[in-house]
C-alpha cells in the first residue's frame, strides 16, 4: 500500500517498520502493565469486581438497561423535537426577509455559542416550583430534553443551512426559470434534495445527542446509563470495571451509529440519482458561530 | 436586578478565569496530542496506525463526561493518582485537563488527518525523491501546509472545547458552569439575569476567537 507521505515499503523499510513495532509494542507493554499492577494492588482486578456484569442479570436489568432506555430516550425526544425546529430555523436563516433572518440567525448563532451544560441547568431552574413547578421526578429529564433541544436545533439549523446551499446553484435557477416561486423551489427542489444530503451529518448528530445525555446524569440527577456508575459502584465497589462495562457501552451504541452515517454518506456520494452534494459527518461536527464563515460553512 | 452581584459572594470573573485556564491548558496538551495521533494514524507502520485508529474510534464515542468522571473518580480516587496535585481544588483541575486532552485531541487528530489529504500527492513524492526519510517529509513538507489548512477547522474544535470546559463542574472545578449552578439555586429569582451574565461570558470567549481564527484560516491558507 502506497499513500502521499510512504511508498510500499521494500525490504529495508520493513524491517524498520517491524523494529518501530517492537518498540511500540514494548513501550505500550509497559504502560499496560504499570495500570494493571496498579489497579491489581488497589483489587480492582479481583474476580468479584467483574463478574457481577457476567453472573448477574440484577445489575443489567436494574441498572444498565434502564439506564441506557433513559439515555436513549432523552436522545430521540430531543432529536424528533429539534429536527423540525432546526429545519424552520435553518430556512428562516435563509429568508429574503431581513426581519425573518436577523432574529433567527442571533437565536442561532446565540444557542450555539452556549454550552449544553448551561441550558440544561437553566431550564432544570426554570421547571423549579417558582416557575413552572414540573413534579420534582421528571424535572430532570425535561430539563435534558430542554437544554439538549434549545443547543442542537441551533446546530441543526446550521445543517439545513449548509445542506441548502451546499445544493448546485443551476437548481434554484432551473427552478425560477420554470416559473416557481421562492416558497416553490424551496419545498419541492431544494428542501427535499437537502435532506439527502444531510442525512450522514444528522445521524452522526445523534451520537453528540446521546453523549450529552451524561452530563444530566451527572449535575441534574437524571437516572440515564452513566449516573448507573454510582449505584453499581455502590453495590458492588467496582468502580473501575463499571466505569469500563459503561464505556463500552456508549461505544458500541455510539459507534453503530457513526457507521450507519458514514454508510449512507458513501452510498449518497456513489448515487448517481442525486446531485452529488453530500454533507459529510466531518463537515459539520460540532460547528460554532463565526468560524463556519471561514470555512464557507 | 443584579444587585445579587454587589454582595461580593460570587467571585463570577474568576470562575471564568478558570474555565480560560481549563480551555488554554487543555488546548495546547490536545494540539501537542492531536498531532501525534495523527503522526500515528499516517504512518507507515501498521501497528501505530492500529492504535491511532483504535484509539480515535474509541474516544469519540465516549462521553466526555464519562472521561472526566472516570478521571477523578478511577484515577484519582480509585488508584490514587493525583498527577501531582496537592489541594482538592488543584487535583479536579488537573484530571479535568487530562480528560480534556484525551477528548479534544481525537477531533485535533481528524482535523489534521483531512488538512494533510489537502496537500497534492506530488509534493510528498518530490520530497521522497530528494530521499527526504517519512519522517522529514512529515515535519518539513506535509505537516506545516496541512496545519495553514485547517485552521478554521481547528477553530471549531478550540471554541467546542471551550464549551466543554463546563463538563469540568461534574468533578467540582470551580468554573463558570458549576458557579452559574449555585447562583442558580441560590439567587432563584434572578434566574434569567444569572444565566445572561453567564451565556454573555461565553458568547464574549467563543465568538472573538472564532472571528480571529477565521481571519487568520483565510490569511495563511494555502492557495492551490
Amino acid at each position: 500500500m502506497s499513500s502521499v507521505l510512504y511508498d510500499t515499503p521494500g525490504p529495508r523499510a520493513k524491517v524498520r517498520n517491524w523494529i518501530y513495532s517492537g518498540i511500540f509494542v514494548v513501550l505500550f507493554a509497559l504502560v499496560m502493565w504499570w495500570a494493571l499492577s496498579l489497579m491489581a494492588e488497589k483489587g480492582q482486578l479481583a474476580a468479584d469486581k467483574w463478574t457481577p456484569f457476567v453472573t448477574d442479570g440484577q445489575v443489567w436489568t436494574t441498572y444498565l438497561i434502564p439506564g441506557l432506555l433513559e439515555t436513549l430516550k432523552a436522545g430521540a425526544l430531543s432529536m424528533v423535537i429539534a429536527l423540525p425546529l432546526g429545519a424552520v430555523l435553518g430556512i428562516g436563516r435563509l429568508s429574503d426577509h431581513a426581519w425573518v433572518r436577523g432574529p433567527v440567525g442571533t437565536w442561532v448563532e446565540f444557542f450555539r455559542a452556549i454550552p449544553v451544560l448551561m441550558l440544561m441547568l437553566f431550564s432544570s431552574a426554570l421547571y423549579a416550583p417558582q416557575f413552572m413547578d414540573v413534579p420534582s421526578d421528571t424535572r430532570p429529564f425535561w430539563a435534558v430534553v430542554t437544554g439538549l433541544v434549545l443547543y442542537n436545533s441551533a446546530v441543526i439549523a446550521e445543517i439545513v443551512r449548509a445542506g441548502v446551499l451546499s445544493l448546485p446553484r443551476g437548481q434554484t435557477d432551473a427552478a425560477k426559470a420554470i416559473g416557481m416561486r421562492k416558497g416553490q423551489t424551496m419545498t419541492y427542489v431544494l428542501i427535499p434534495q437537502a435532506v439527502t444530503a444531510m442525512l450522514p451529518a444528522l445521524v452522526s448528530q445523534l451520537v453528540v445527542i446521546l453523549k450529552d445525555t451524561a452530563l444530566g446524569g451527572a449535575l441534574l440527577g437524571f437516572a440515564e446509563l452513566l449516573s448507573m456508575n454510582r449505584q453499581i459502584s455502590a453495590n458492588y465497589s467496582n468502580t473501575i470495571a463499571t466505569l469500563f462495562v459503561i464505556a463500552l457501552i456508549y461505544i458500541v451504541v455510539n459507534f453503530a451509529l457513526t457507521s450507519l452515517a458514514s454508510q449512507l454518506e458513501g452510498r449518497l456520494r456513489k448515487s448517481k440519482k442525486g446531485t452529488g452534494a453530500v454533507l459529510g459527518a466531518e463537515e459539520i461536527d460540532d460547528p460554532v458561530p463565526g468560524a463556519n464563515t471561514a470555512a464557507g460553512a | 436586578m443584579f444587585d445579587f452581584l454587589d454582595s461580593g459572594q460570587y467571585d463570577v470573573l474568576g470562575a471564568f478565569w478558570v474555565t480560560v485556564q481549563l480551555t488554554l491548558y487543555s488546548a495546547v496538551g490536545s494540539l501537542i496530542w492531536g498531532t501525534v495521533l495523527a503522526g500515528m494514524r499516517v504512518s507507515p507502520v501498521p501497528l501505530l496506525r492500529g492504535f491511532g485508529t483504535a484509539y480515535v474510534n474509541l474516544v469519540r464515542n465516549t462521553p466526555l463526561t464519562l472521561l472526566i468522571i472516570g478521571c477523578s473518580l478511577g484515577l484519582s480516587q480509585t488508584l490514587g493518582i493525583n498527577l501531582g496535585g496537592e489541594t482538592f481544588k488543584e487535583t479536579g483541575f488537573r484530571l479535568a485537563v487530562l480528560g480534556l486532552i484525551a477528548y479534544t485531541g481525537t477531533f485535533v487528530c481528524e482535523a489534521l488527518r483531512s488538512g494533510i489529504n489537502t496537500v497534492p500527492v506530488g509534493q510528498a513524492e518530490a520530497a521522497r525523491a530528494l530521499g527526504l526519510s517519512f519522517f522529514q517529509v512529515l515535519t518539513l513538507i506535509v505537516l506545516p501546509q496541512a496545519f495553514r489548512a485547517v485552521v478554521a477547522p481547528l477553530a471549531n474544535v478550540l471554541i467546542a472545547l471551550t464549551k466543554n470546559t463546563t463538563v469540568a463542574a461534574t468533578i467540582g472545578v470551580a468554573e463558570a458552569a458549576l458557579l452559574m449552578k449555585e447562583m442558580m439555586e441560590n439567587e432563584a429569582q434572578a434566574l434569567f439575569a444569572v444565566f445572561a451574565i453567564f451565556a454573555l461570558g461565553f458568547v464574549l470567549l467563543t465568538l472573538p476567537t472564532g472571528l480571529l481564527l477565521g481571519w487568520v484560516a483565510k490569511r495563511v491558507a494555502v492557495k492551490r
